[in-house]
């Protein structure tokens, strides 16, 4: 398991060869990156704020539990970035490798998903006109 | 005893700084303090959740507070 918290520009190609697996027919990655709309607004760039050592703490737990449901996990690598981001930059990448490629879709999404949810980071959306901390408010 | 509290996020803009220094009963729980935050920082009532964290890990309601662990008050998250 490698998992990693940047402010640099993540290096894709080095997150899915940490997932290389000699046991593994599939290594699946989802690349997170940051798009110019949200909910009809032209969005100039984000900003992400993250709390590391709880940040990492939980990523790394999503791992475990991404390991026990799909016991035939490989290898998975998770790299997070934060600090400022512009349009098209990459935000998150997690790959995983399975011997064969349902797992490896099904785990990937869930750990993707359950990042979102526990994983203490936070994303501000700039505009052109204001900010906004997203998902903060019902 | 005093408690530490780290801010991240919108509510660090709510509080207005990076972290807090708070007076706290001994025995405090996780619930007792964050029902203190919100009476005494109304806008964060207003966020669509809010936890504590203690040590890097999220406190049930009933966890038990101690001066020299490492508090965070966890916003709604929105990393990916």
């Amino acid at each position: 398991m490698q998992i990693d918290l940047t402010d640099q520009p993540i290096d894709v190609a080095a997150v899915l060869q940490a997932a290389e697996s000699a046991e593994a027919g599939a290594v699946n990655a989802f690349i997170g990156t940051v798009r110019n709309r949200s909910e009809g607004r032209r969005v100039v760039r984000l900003h992400y704020e993250a709390y590391p050592p709880m940040a990492l703490r939980q990523l790394a737990r999503v791992a475990e539990m991404a390991q026990e449901k799909w016991p035939m996990l490989r290898k998975i690598a998770i790299t997070h970035r934060h600090g400022t981001l512009e349009i098209g930059d990459v935000a998150v990448v997690v790959a995983v490798s399975t011997p064969h490629r349902a797992d490896s879709f099904a785990a990937c999404e869930y750990i993707i998903d359950t990042l979102k949810e526990v994983v203490p980071i936070w994303k501000k959306e700039e505009y052109e006109d204001g900010t906004v901390w997203v998902a903060a408010h019902p | 005893m005093t408690i530490t509290v780290a801010l991240f996020g919108i509510a660090r803009e709510i509080v207005g700084q990076p972290s807090i220094a708070l007076d706290a009963p001994a025995g405090q729980s996780a619930a007792g303090l964050l029902a203190e935050l919100r009476s005494a920082y109304p806008g964060l009532a207003g966020l669509r959740s809010l936890a504590v964290a203690v040590n890097s890990e999220y406190a049930a309601d009933d966890v038990v507070l101690h001066e020299r662990d490492e508090i965070a008050l966890i916003p709604p998250v929105s990393g990916g």
